[in-house]
């Protein structure tokens, strides 16, 4: 069968101040009708590029350089504009932004209808309502008049998917459609993508940095790396025989259900050897942390001047666990569960409603936060927080930014002692000592993860609190990022509490796992038991919606 | 139902900086040198008399009783007397605002017209000519200040080209003001059909607010071209493109409503600043304003006209800005709703 979509020998290069910068290298595939192709990759492989040009929606700086894009065995290099939203369209990640904020989704998808003069004035709403309808928005008739800012995720990547399949296009380019969405909302939205683009005959380019999402989702996936087409083979061929060094690192990279912590490096020990002695600690009580009947109440808005104020949102709704001293426990649930709210409230950066906190013997939720910031305790917990670059002051150097706890918790005051721990700090987390001089926009995202790890563990913790800290990584740097943690945990001697939405992650790092849903918690068990033997039926859900890619099955599939 | 409940809880909201304004202008005028008593009684009075016209003006008074008394006769809309000509402040200012207001709006309009465009293109056209022009009228309109503008016109047009009319007031002596309706001469001639006076009291304006508008177009140009840059290159705007939809529909429709938010919310800052500006102008060309009024009461040291002066446009503000927020609330859906 003739391809649909051909992209033959393209190369592009970018204009920067620097000059030009080649981001694509002779890249070539190509989509068979009614074929769904994944293309994988990391930040910077060139696979977003691909895909912008393949519309037409390259950025002004980008330029062709060299081959071109054929759509139905015609060459369309710079002509996609008629082909856009009749014959190719495309779905974005962080979907409430890419919907006009201040119009009404249904107008929106009615704009395209008529555009495209497959509705007219009488006729839009309808249809609009209708196209809502099949991508299963509940009460269309409704939120046919709703504002994005009014739905949520989720739903606002409905509604571009209603958008973008309104005039009923052959091609669908889903780029990284449900990064940032919860587990069990990316699968719903996949597999409704999934079976509206079936029914309909289209085909699929599905971009993603996801292997579980690609071989769930797709037949046949293209392996890109620094702008080139390393590997392409349909999916089993490619999971159970990867040819490419690259596509082996990636699938080893990725954590899935079984795999082990010193698997995702190929084996590999990760960069420098330990330094620090096993430290000994002051002994003190067994039980490190008792959280009992915490409950976290936000004031909800609204009741106006007059009315009744509603009745407050309870994020936290009287949870209650302990932990053992050197343990490492995995928070999981979904966005709103409260698992963040739970642990700044542990972290003391947020006051409880009520409850307390029993730490290393004391009942620190009795202080309020901003107090802790000056007692003693608050050097014994820290924090690695979600955002590598954004936890980082952008006017500080690295140095500067782990010397910080060490002056204001530790109290050090001789610089040349401060140097010298900084250094030893770097050295832990293998930080090569010459970046230490750079500011955060001149370090890589792991670096910036090492810098943000160095600070935390510079007041010699008892308890770090890591919240997502892998989840704005690649996964090669991601397993080296884990594999550094799991090894500082074991020579510090600190305990955990490690907070994320994926299961797989949390698996690798933490013994023991508590599953939250809308602030209680639904189970408590060791990783193996919840991963493999959930009881709750939320958890159950929240564990089969995981992609997964596993050799085994598509070995016998 | 709840935009219009936004709505007045907005105007609800522009009530205590009304009355922190007449807290400031009753200071501001008592810390205001000169001893409107000594004033008033002449030059030729003693220290007895000059007691006695303190006490008939109540001026002995302690000062927070001296407010009430101040409250008491704004809710009356007594602004008090003007020492310089005797007439109540209130009714000298009625006459001479309609004359500010028409000037600030003809160059407000005016601003608008050019600048709007001309960063709209410039935003479309990055690193072009427009972008060009645009910055360096951007550049101009910031750094020429308003007297040098006003007088450079006037000795180009007037006095070298001979086009202007003389700019000595809103209308040529050859003409009689049209019957007071708006106050409006432009407005008010074509409401009784007189063309002649019509064109007479805009060529009368052309210059003045064509000064006022070379000051006021800076900040819109420059808003209105990081508004459109930035919406441009918004994910909704892709997403359109992505769907198929045509050019000046994205354009006008998403890039540019979505930008008119800063745009406007920038438009209410320029109206106050050229209620500043209008002081000077005035006083170039000749300018029955309120402007020129404040000036002359200023340096009489009239303290109850400058007070009526403060008052009128620190009220003036608040009606602009409440009257950009509303708009503002009836076109973004998400007003209101951050905080």
């Amino acid at each position: 069968m003739a391809p649909l979509l051909k992209v033959e020998t393209l190369s592009i290069a970018f204009k920067t101040r620097k000059g030009e910068v080649q981001a694509l290298h002779e890249v070539s595939f190509e989509v068979a009708p009614g074929e769904v192709v994944g293309v994988v990759g990391e930040s910077g492989s060139g696979k977003s590029v691909s895909a912008y040009t393949v519309i037409g929606l390259l950025d002004q700086a980008g330029r062709i350089t060299h081959g071109g894009v054929e759509y139905d065995g015609k060459p369309v290099t710079g002509r996609q504009r008629e082909l856009r939203g009749r014959e190719i369209s495309m779905i974005f990640q962080n979907p409430r932004a890419a919907l006009n904020p201040i119009m009404p989704v249904g107008q929106q998808i009615a704009d395209v209808l008529k555009r495209h003069a497959l509705a007219g004035r009488t006729d839009a709403r309808a249809k609009a309502i209708e196209l809502l309808r099949q991508v299963k928005i509940n009460d269309p008739e409704e939120r046919v008049d709703s504002y994005p800012y009014e739905l949520s995720g989720g739903m606002c990547q409905r509604v571009m998917i209603a958008l973008a399949l309104a005039c009923s296009p052959k091609l669908l380019i889903a780029d990284e459609p449900t990064t940032g969405l919860d587990v069990t909302t990316q699968k719903a939205t996949m597999d409704l993508v999934r079976d509206l683009t079936r029914a309909r005959g289209m085909s699929v380019v599905l971009i993603t940095h996801d292997l579980g999402m690609a071989a769930e989702y797709c037949d046949r996936i293209v392996v890109m790396e620094k702008g080139h087409v390393v590997e392409s083979a349909p999916v089993a061929q490619l999971f159970t025989a990867p040819k490419h060094p690259y596509t082996q690192k990636l699938i080893a990279a990725s954590p899935g259900p079984r795999s082990e912590l010193a698997d995702l490096t190929g084996g590999l020990p990760e960069a420098p050897p330990s330094i620090a002695p096993p430290r000994q600690r002051a002994p003190g009580p067994e039980r490190l942390l008792e959280v009992v009947d915490l409950v976290k109440e936000f004031p909800k808005r609204g009741g106006g001047l007059f009315g009744k104020k509603p009745a407050p949102f309870r994020a936290v709704d009287g949870i209650g666990f302990q932990m053992m001293r050197g343990e490492s426990l995995g928070l999981v649930g979904e966005s709103g569960c409260g698992k963040s709210t739970t642990s700044s409230i542990i972290a003391r950066l947020q006051d409880a409603t009520s409850g307390s906190v029993v730490f290393d013997g004391q009942d620190i939720a009795q202080h309020p936060a901003a107090r802790f910031a000056r007692m003693p305790e608050r050097g014994r917990i820290q924090m690695v927080f979600q955002d590598a670059h954004d936890s980082l002051d952008p006017r500080w150097s690295a140095a500067a930014a782990i010397a910080q706890p060490l002056r204001r918790i530790s109290g050090m005051r001789d610089g040349a002692a401060i140097a010298r721990r900084v250094g030893e700090l770097a050295e832990m987390v293998g930080l090569p000592s010459n970046l230490l001089s750079r500011y955060p926009h001149q370090l890589s995202g792991g670096q910036k993860a090492r810098v943000g790890i160095a600070r935390a563990i510079a007041t010699d913790p008892l308890l770090l609190i890591l919240d997502e800290p892998t989840s704005a990584l690649d996964v090669s740097v991601q397993a080296v990022v884990l594999q550094l943690l799991d090894r500082l945990r074991r020579e510090l001697g600190m305990s955990y509490i490690f907070v994320s939405h994926d299961l797989n992650v949390v698996r690798l790092l933490c013994e023991r796992v508590i599953v939250m849903n809308r602030g209680r918690i639904v189970e408590t068990g060791t990783a193996e038991e919840v991963l493999h033997a959930p009881k709750d039926a939320y958890t159950q859900s929240l564990v089969s919606a995981i992609p997964h890619f596993e050799p085994e099955r598509l070995r016998a599939s | 139902m709840e935009k219009l409940s936004r709505i007045g809880g907005r105007i609800l909201q522009a009530i205590p900086p009304v009355f922190g304004v007449i807290v400031i202008t009753f200071l501001l005028t008592r810390a205001l040198p000169g001893d409107p008593a000594v004033f008033f009684a002449g030059l030729m009075a003693d220290d007895s008399t000059i007691a006695q016209v303190r006490a008939e003006l109540g001026l002995d008074r302690p000062l927070p009783v001296q407010f009430l008394y101040y409250l008491r006769d704004l809710l009356q809309g007594d602004l008090g007397n003007s020492l310089s000509t005797g007439r109540p402040v209130l009714a000298e200012l009625a006459e001479r605002l309609p004359a500010s207001l028409e000037l600030t709006f003809a160059g407000l309009i005016f601003a608008m017209a050019v600048a709007i465009p001309l960063g709209v293109l410039a935003a479309t056209r990055p690193g072009s000519w427009v972008d060009h022009l645009c910055r360096v009228l951007v550049t101009a309109g910031v750094s020429l200040p308003t007297f040098f503008t006003g007088l450079f016109l006037i000795y180009v047009f007037y006095y070298i080209l001979g086009w202007a009319p003389s700019p000595l007031g809103r209308l040529d002596f050859l003409y009689l003001s049209p019957p007071q309706v708006t106050g409006f001469y432009a407005i008010d001639a074509l409401i009784v059909g007189d063309w002649e006076v019509f064109w007479a009291a805009l060529r009368q304006m052309v210059l003045p607010a064509v000064t006022l508008g070379l000051f006021a177009l800076a900040p819109i140009a420059r808003m209105t071209r990081a508004a459109m840059l930035s919406a441009l290159s918004g994910d909704y705007v892709r997403t359109a493109r992505a769907n198929g939809l045509g050019g000046s529909r994205i354009l006008w429709v998403y890039a540019f409503r979505n930008a008119a938010l800063p745009v406007l919310t920038t438009l209410g800052m320029v109206f106050s600043f050229l209620l500043g500006a209008n002081v000077l102008v005035e006083k170039v060309f000749s300018w029955p304003g309120i402007g020129s009024y404040a000036i002359g009461a200023l340096v009489a040291s009239d303290y109850a006209a400058v007070q009526g002066f403060v008052l009128c446009m620190a009220l003036l503000f608040v009606v602009v800005n409440l009257f950009i927020d509303v708009i503002l609330t009836l076109i973004d859906p998400r007003v209101g709703l951050e905080s």
